[in-house]
């Protein structure tokens, strides 16, 4: 049996870009010996799959990528990696697709601690067995010191969507409930927070999680869910935004009904932010027919991903594309998508 | 969540806003006009918003959203003055979130940073402090903005410098103080206000005897209000009960932060760096005498002013813009030539549009319900 090469630099300089034979050692020592699967042992230049093996999860391919840019790359419960990996199985999970395959391309800037390359690459690992989704190609650039910020991770997934299933952002309809899984906004808080430059003493958490299996759950009990997304950067209210544009109708929120932990409310309070525009990375939001909605509702609260969902308002008619909020005051107020980043106020 | 619920409870607001509805009745002369209150504070405009109050007010009452917003009434000279010296060498520039996105003549801080700029966002001057110390090489400048509420933190840091001997920190001073406005206010031609919800944070500094030449000499009631829908609601009521009684004095509703008196030493770390400006440049209302302040002569070395070159120069609003007479309440944010048109929170023309607190951006938000009615 050939012999692993074995990678023995302590940080990443740029002859672990250069093709040779420092990067064999990388990729041999790191990424194939962690991700391990016969598939991307083989070395070759792409994976390759059997058509057919693909066939009994469905006929249609789901077919998603993203990039991760995290900063900081560690933070409470979680790091790049496991966003890296859970955020592209959610990405699939909402059509309703069972995730199976993932690609993995690292820009790693050099200096970059081999020890933390390596903790994140097995967060990716154990992020991916838990899933039960596999890493089966990748790629590895080294860029200069100071010409990226120590790692972005990009990663591509493929799934397979059952028959039947025809989830999409047009089908909200007047009536329709809308469902979120569980608190929201606990990793925008997180992240904020463990910048550091708040230094607030409090326990908060990324919510990042894979959904695929939520997902599973909502579908038996529900096999007819309108619209899902899950509701990472720029938050709930712009999924809700993109649901009403996208299916020409308004929906209206119950302020009172949204689940939102205290903490996350701490946060918000101080920096005059909305936890509805804080980014989530476990969290979906559906529209679904209101006559299930009850019975959706208890088959998620079964699932851990799903203990705290929520129905937290409906589609209502009205101008296309309006999210209103009903304060516990009876007043009501518009919902708008992000307007640039979202910056604290002053006093 | 403790100590913020208490003050937003539903039932209590009912029946506040029944009192409400019921002394209005009380008020023969609301039957002509409806009463205007001006909410000097632009904390009070987002509460007001964020909780939809004013549609939940009676027709007699009319909301006029103040001058209180310090990113509102920069003038955008003062942003070309910052990016001058943020676009200097060697320089690292801090300000608060806010600030980054207010338009000056030419770009933004947030356009300046993007350009290559060194320009961070910072939650405290204290922050700003800490950098300059970490970075003994670059001059680090702290954006000083705000009213009373966040004057004493930044005195603070400038009598933290000297005593530390960190001489590599600078202070761009445009800082400002609400009497003055407020006065201006009331001399002006076109003011209508029958009166005032007091800004409570600006309060817990200067306490309420600044406020007292409101009722003496312009007979025109005050109620130093807090944050929280139930103190918007509850000094709204206040305030009413004055009208209805033709009584007008001082009130102070906001009684767990706000001593009658004021925080004396935060007033004296104020009064210990800083001194009136003549006069200041006030987006939106021009100029107003003594509404500014500046570094004294002892802290000199601080100041970016002197020690930064900056063109220091008045540039007019866009002339479309309508944001003084929004500001002083002869029109509503949405009756302006430009609002919700060439004016959005994305590409805001006047600054009333830039921040959370700003009436227009609020309103945008917030109000497009009633806009769209019109």
């Amino acid at each position: 049996m050939k012999k692993t090469r074995k990678l023995h630099a302590s940080h990443i300089n740029m002859s672990h870009g250069s093709g040779g034979k420092a990067m064999r050692d990388l990729i041999e020592d790191l990424f194939v010996s962690c991700f391990n699967n016969p598939q991307l042992n083989a070395l070759e230049d792409q994976a390759r799959f059997d058509l057919q093996s693909l066939q009994q999860y469905g006929e249609r391919l789901a077919f998603t990528t993203d990039s991760y840019v995290v900063d900081p790359l560690f933070f409470p419960g979680g790091n790049i990696g496991t966003l890296a990996v859970n955020g592209t199985i959610n990405d699939l999970a909402v059509s309703g697709a069972k995730p199976l395959y993932l690609s993995c391309g690292m820009i790693i800037e050099e200096g970059m601690p081999v020890s933390e390359l390596r903790e994140i690459v097995q967060s990716m690992k154990a992020a991916a067995d838990v899933a039960g989704v596999q890493i089966v190609t990748g790629d590895t650039k080294v860029v200069p010191h100071g010409k990226g910020d120590k790692l972005f991770i990009n990663t591509t997934g493929i799934g397979v969507i059952p028959q039947g299933i025809e989830i999409s952002a047009s089908r909200s309809k007047v009536g329709d409930k809308v469902i979120v899984n569980g608190y929201i906004g606990d990793h925008g808080a997180a992240i904020l927070n463990a910048r550091g430059d708040l230094a607030l003493d409090v326990a908060l958490e990324t919510d990042c999680q894979p959904l695929h299996e939520l997902m599973s759950v909502m579908l038996a009990a529900c096999p007819d869910l309108h619209a899902v997304r899950d509701a990472s950067r720029g938050g709930v209210a712009t999924v809700l935004n993109e649901f009403a544009e996208s299916a020409s109708v308004s929906i209206r929120l119950e302020e009172s009904c949204i689940p939102v932990r205290n903490t996350v409310r701490g946060v918000c309070e101080i920096l005059g932010l909305d936890a509805l525009h804080f980014a989530n990375e476990g969290k979906l939001v559906a529209t679904v027919p209101a006559d299930s909605a009850e019975a959706l509702l208890n088959a998620m609260q079964s699932h851990p991903a799903g203990r705290e969902a929520a129905i937290i308002g409906e589609v209502v008619e009205g101008p296309a594309g309006r999210v209103v909020i009903k304060t516990g005051f009876g007043g009501e107020r518009i919902l708008d998508m992000l307007v640039g980043e979202q910056l604290p106020r002053i006093c | 969540m403790k100590f913020v619920d208490e003050f937003r409870d539903p039932d209590m607001a009912k029946s506040l806003l029944d009192k409400i509805n019921q002394i209005v009745k009380e008020i023969p002369r609301c039957q002509q006009r409806p009463l205007q209150i001006m909410e000097v504070c632009g904390g009070h405009t987002h509460s007001i918003f964020r909780y939809g109050l004013e549609q939940l007010l009676p027709k007699e009452i009319e909301l006029v959203h103040g001058p209180g917003c310090p990113v509102c009434v920069l003038p955008m000279g003062r942003v070309d003055d910052c990016l001058a010296i943020a676009e200097q060498p060697n320089v690292i520039f801090t300000t608060f979130g806010d600030a980054m996105r207010v338009p000056g003549s030419k770009k933004s801080l947030l356009q300046a940073k993007a350009g290559g700029a060194d320009i961070r966002m910072v939650y405290s001057p204290m922050d700003a402090l800490q950098l300059a110390k970490k970075n003994p090489d670059k001059k680090v400048v702290f954006f000083g903005l705000g009213f009373e509420t966040t004057m004493p933190s930044t005195a603070l840091t400038l009598l933290q410098a000297k005593k530390e001997g960190v001489s590599n920190f600078y202070l761009f001073c445009n800082h400002i103080t609400i009497i003055p406005t407020i006065k201006a206010i009331l001399d002006s031609p076109d003011m209508t206000i029958d009166g005032f919800l007091g800004p409570g944070h600006v309060s817990m500094i200067i306490g309420q005897k600044p406020y007292e030449f409101i009722s003496r000499h312009y007979q025109r009631p005050l109620v130093i209000a807090g944050f929280e829908p139930l103190d918007i609601l509850q000094s709204l009521y206040m305030l009413l009960v004055q009208i209805r009684d033709e009584r007008a004095e001082i009130e102070n509703q906001y009684t767990r932060l706000v001593p009658e008196s004021g925080n004396r030493q935060a007033l004296q770390a104020v009064s210990e760096v800083f001194e009136l400006r003549e006069f200041f440049e006030w987006r939106g209302l021009g100029s107003i005498d003594h509404s500014g302040v500046q570094i004294r002569q002892s802290f000199a070395q601080y100041d970016a002013e002197r020690h930064f070159i900056v063109p220091n120069l008045t540039i007019a609003d866009p002339k479309a813009c309508q944001c003084g007479e929004v500001l002083k309440g002869a029109i509503k944010p949405w009756q302006c030539k430009v609002f919700g048109k060439e004016c959005t929170p994305e590409t805001p023309l006047g600054a009333l549009m830039v921040s959370t607190e700003g009436s227009c951006s609020a309103y945008y938000a917030y109000g497009k319900i009633d806009v769209d009615n019109l």
